[in-house]
């Protein structure tokens, strides 16, 4: 179980690596990782260009906040492991934001930890993006699709 | 206290050190005396429904208590990932 909120970029195939090494009881790994993408909003043919981001975060209380959605998930499934890893800072199109990895003896476990810890993240941990696009720099406004997504997990939801 | 992305901006403050009157004892109390150190103070405390809190890196509410020495936070709900 791990969580590092870091400037600089992460190498996912190292991570993998090192997430893995050892671990002969453990059937799969799930490993998910997001990206910066050129163009605000869900539709590239609407959404304002993006030249570049940035992520202001919380320090401290990020670290606090990961580190509980990874005890949570921990509590919901048979994990093997854990693994946050987010940046903050300027990221242009394309560069890496943000890693989750969960490993457990079988894959569903893994699957579903593994987007159980992005969908919680992004509506917990105290991270938010500033755009810098040609018209000028723009808060991101939260989404309720993420909520939405969130939501899906709270216990007693089905 | 502490205020992040527009709430930094309004205020024209990342950080500062508040004496609040001593009745003052939760969030949404904190919030009003706020109100009252500047018009960008104001601003950035207009529209509650677009704030988020937290109280020593907890996530709280404006029924949430608050007394001396805590840390409180304030900013617009998360857009991390």
């Amino acid at each position: 179980m791990a969580v590092r909120v870091q400037r600089e970029d992460f190498d996912p195939g190292a991570e993998l690596e090192r997430f893995s090494s050892g671990k002969t009881s453990v059937g799969g790994i799930c490993l998910f990782v997001g990206l910066v993408r050129d163009y605000a909003g869900h539709d590239p043919a609407s959404g304002a260009a993006v030249n570049a981001m940035t992520l202001e975060h919380y320090p401290g209380m990020t670290e606090r906040q990961l580190e509980a959605i990874e005890a949570e998930a921990r509590q919901r499934w048979p994990l093997d492991d854990t693994l946050v890893i987010h940046r903050f800072g300027r990221l242009e199109p394309g560069e890496r934001i943000v890693l989750v990895a969960a490993s457990s003896a079988h894959r569903d476990a893994a699957f579903e930890a593994c987007r159980f810890l992005m969908d919680w993240l992004k509506t917990k941990a105290p991270f938010w993006k500033v755009e810098h696009t040609p018209e000028g720099d723009a808060w991101v406004e939260a989404k309720q699709s993420d909520d939405a997504a969130a939501s899906r997990w709270d216990k007693g939801t089905p | 206290m502490l205020y992040f992305a527009w709430l930094k901006a309004k205020t024209g403050v990342g950080e500062e050190d508040v004496a609040p009157p001593a009745e003052v004892a939760t969030v949404g109390q904190l919030v009003a005396f706020l109100k009252t150190r500047s018009p960008g103070h104001a601003a950035a405390f207009e529209v509650m429904s677009t704030v988020r809190v937290a109280v020593n890196q907890d996530y709280g509410n404006l029924d949430t208590p608050v007394k001396a020495g805590d840390e409180v936070a304030f900013f617009p709900p998360v857009t991390g990932g």
